[in-house]
């Protein structure tokens, strides 16, 4: 597209009321003025999602800071867009935040972005923005939502599939989708281009660092984060028969297939590393064993949901598992309120909590949650999980 | 799209042509009023005739004016000063009477106190209207009249317009020698502002809000007090408040200060008038919106109107009703932007999911009633469709 701003937008086909959520970053800020650029009318808007946002990003990593509601509000003044700062603050603690530390507390491994798209940008957010009168939500992500030939909107992975952020929007429904605008999702641009794009439209974020990790840890200590709202309580490491290797702080504190920090003292007998392979919140135990103990060949998913109508017998998709995953082969069978799937080859660090999304070629076809694993090799202590 | 309506003169209003004069006249001229020489003498000159002015539109002696940065600097200047002078002449002396009312200001100031400077606050209980009422003040003193610091009340409510019993409030303080500073940053220009016969220590009022220049106020003050100084330099302004005066704003802000008591009286009519009309037409449309603030026209700024919308977010209404051109507040104290409930409704023992839906309308010179009749006509509409967005 044509970089430079227009002195007079075009008037697009359809001349939408768009609502941009700008967090102060580069990407929903380029978002905004794309949206703008296309003609359409569009307001500004920075979500407030802590109740005591820090005053400057020193030491904070993402979106949720006074100053980068400051960035967000130069940004419009530059796009020259209304703009607004909503207090969802509560919404998010509720549906996000708390979330993600009680799914922490049961041994799962939440992402925290998948539950935001599905309860805050594409629920509080939406519903307000289309009762006050709004087309449509407009955010920075890289995804694209096309219309299909019987009219249905598809999600499709971005353009540039190394940015592609589709997964995070996989839990977006038909209706969702009709009043969604991913303006970065269909062009080939590289970040460094989102950058020069930026700088070129005046915008002062074009320098600014990407967001990482999970916005409401200010300072990227998940562990630390999670240790102060659920405590922490001794309890053991164990091998796969049920020996105890040494100690931890808290089952909370584990994911499936993390490696590090597990401090165990002394080497496992075959010289390999260890693996957490599985954590018990019940008994507060972690099992630890070495990697071909992870291949997981089958899986059970919860909370599906879909992106069109959901299919109706089972089928050849591939699926990605986590955020920054490949593709894998699956056959995902839909059931009532369940998704069965069988891995072609057995997979590793498949971790309950996180999301698993179906895709058909670049489509999107849906989402669920992992509840369960099937192991290649069933772990000698426990039975299942 | 152009503003088609402004109700937002409370949170600053138009410069009048006038004062707007004044400053460019005096903006290409040299002269720090501290030099000795000619040039000083003449930027002197106008600073002088500049207090002399204003002391005469408030009804204080010309050395009673000390020039501040405006309004948050006259009140953290009146309150942090005369604690920490009164409290050096007799360390017993640290509870702070405040109303809860008040503007960020001076309500910030007074928790700082708290927490930085031993202050033991006492917030004075307010009727529903917001107003102290003269009995709790002299109730609250009598607990032991000795450890007060000082008392401060606002002459009126920046948000519901009420208007705060100052001189019967100052008159039960003295009675305990105790000085009590007011906030009268919405009252000058609107109600009969006399710093003499009100009987206080200390008056914050500000330039913008009269049609003055921003970035100018004052702090009037009785020639007997001496609070400990913000700032410390070159010991202008009694030294209490160092720094060079901006002599085309403080110039522009006496011409202003002069007109708006000149012009108060047929101001205050006329304004009121049209907040009649105001509160008539948004009553007529939305029969179930709540007038908060004295319903007594004699008990509430003429400018002022200030509403509570059941079922609807305040932001909501802003953003709707700015969409079609109209300038309102909601009323209430950001941070980043984000409204948090009104502390004054909650004060006045407002529900506080009625505190969430507020419009505050402010009226001033350049209102119109066709600005009045465009809100008649946004406001039905946007009140049905921020209710359908209800409350997130």
């Amino acid at each position: 597209m044509d970089a430079t701003p227009a002195a007079v937008p075009p008037e697009p086909a359809t001349r939408l009321r768009v609502l941009a959520a700008m967090s102060g970053g580069v990407d929903s800020a380029v978002a905004a003025a794309r949206a703008a650029a296309a003609g359409h009318d569009v307001t500004g808007v920075h979500l407030a999602l802590s109740a005591n946002p820090q005053s400057f990003r020193t030491g904070a990593r993402g979106c949720c800071t006074v100053e980068d509601s400051h960035d967000a509000r130069r940004a419009a003044d530059v796009i020259g867009i209304p703009f607004y700062v909503w207090d969802l603050a509560e919404r998010f603690r509720e549906d996000v935040v708390e979330d993600f530390v009680a799914e922490y507390e049961a041994g799962r491994t939440p992402n925290p972005c998948l539950r935001c798209n599905e309860k805050i940008k594409f629920a509080a957010l939406l519903d307000k923005a289309l009762a006050l009168g709004f087309d449509a939500v407009c955010t920075g992500h890289y995804a694209t939502v096309v219309r299909g030939a019987d009219g249905a909107r598809e999600l499709h992975r971005a353009s540039d599939e190394a940015k592609d952020q589709s997964y995070v929007l996989g839990v977006l429904d038909q209706r969702q989708l009709a009043h969604a605008v991913f303006p970065l999702g269909d062009t080939l641009t590289t970040k460094d281009e989102i950058r020069a794009e930026a700088e070129q439209r005046g915008l002062a974020v074009a320098r600014k660092p990407d967001s990482h990790d999970i916005c409401f840890i200010a300072d990227g200590d998940t562990q630390g984060f999670l240790a102060d709202r659920l405590g922490s309580s001794e309890g053991e490491i164990l091998d796969e028969s049920g020996a105890s290797l040494g100690t931890h702080d808290g089952a909370h504190g584990f994911t499936i297939g993390q490696r590090k920090g597990l401090r165990i003292g002394h080497p496992a007998p075959d010289g390999k590393p260890r693996y957490v392979l599985d954590i018990s919140p019940v008994d507060n135990t972690v099992t630890v064993g070495p990697a071909e103990s992870l291949d997981v060949s089958a899986l059970t998913a919860v909370r599906p949901r879909w992106c069109g109508t959901a299919p109706a017998a089972p089928g050849r998709y591939t699926a990605q598992i986590r955020a920054h995953g490949g593709e894998i082969e699956v056959i995902a069978e839909p059931g009532e309120d369940e998704l069965r799937v069988r891995f072609a080859e057995p997979m590793r660090g498949v971790a309950p909590g996180q999301a698993i999304v179906l895709y058909d070629g670049t489509r999107v076809v849906g989402s669920a949650t992992i509840a369960t694993t099937e192991r290649t090799r069933p772990l000698a202590s426990q039975s299942g999980v | 799209m152009a503003d088609s309506a402004y109700f937002d003169h409370a949170a600053t209003t138009p410069m009048l042509p006038e004062a707007v004069r004044t400053m460019t006249a005096h903006l290409g001229v040299t002269g720090n009023a501290s030099s000795l020489h000619g040039a000083g003498r003449r930027a002197r000159r106008t600073v002088e005739e500049a207090r002399e002015a204003l002391a005469a539109a408030l009804g204080a002696r010309p050395s009673e004016v000390v020039f501040t940065s405006g309004g948050t600097e006259s009140d953290n200047l009146a309150v942090k000063g005369l604690y920490w002078s009164r409290r050096a002449a007799d360390p017993a002396r640290t509870r702070v009477l405040a109303s809860p009312v008040e503007h960020h200001a001076v309500l910030d100031a007074v928790y700082w106190l708290a927490d930085h400077e031993g202050a033991v606050v006492e917030w004075l209980p307010v009727d529903t209207y917001g107003r102290v009422h003269p009995e709790a003040l002299r109730e609250a003193i009598a607990r032991d009249p000795s450890n007060v610091a000082l008392v401060t009340a606002m002459w009126a409510n920046n948000e519901i317009g009420t208007i705060l019993p100052v001189a019967e409030l100052a008159a039960v303080a003295a009675e305990s020698g105790i000085p009590m500073h007011a906030d009268a940053v919405q009252a000058v220009g609107q109600l009969p502002v006399d710093f003499a016969a009100s009987g206080l220590a200390a008056l914050t009022l500000t330039s913008h809000k009269i049609g003055g220049p921003y970035g100018v106020g004052a702090l009037l003050l009785g020639r007997e007090y001496a609070p400990t100084p913000l700032l410390h330099g070159g010991g202008q302004e009694r030294d209490v408040r160092s720094g060079t005066l901006d002599v085309p704003a403080v110039a522009a802000f006496a011409t202003a200060a002069g007109l708006a008591e000149e012009r108060r009286a047929g101001f205050a009519a006329d304004v009121g008038g049209l907040r009649d009309a105001l509160i008539d037409s948004i009553r007529k449309v939305v029969p179930e919106a709540v007038l908060n603030g004295d319903p007594d026209p004699a008990g509430r700024l003429p400018a002022n109107a200030h509403f509570s919308f059941p079922g609807c977010e305040g932001d909501s209404l802003l953003l709707l009703l700015d969409a079609q051109g109209i300038a309102c507040s909601t009323g209430s104290a950001c941070t980043a932007g984000v409204a948090q409930p009104s502390h004054v409704l909650l004060a006045a023992g407002a529900d506080p999911e009625l505190a969430r839906g507020t419009l505050r309308f402010s009226l001033g010179h350049t209102s119109t009633e066709a600005e009045v009749a465009a809100l008649a006509e946004a406001i039905g509409p946007a009140v049905d469709r921020a209710r359908s967005a209800g409350l997130t």
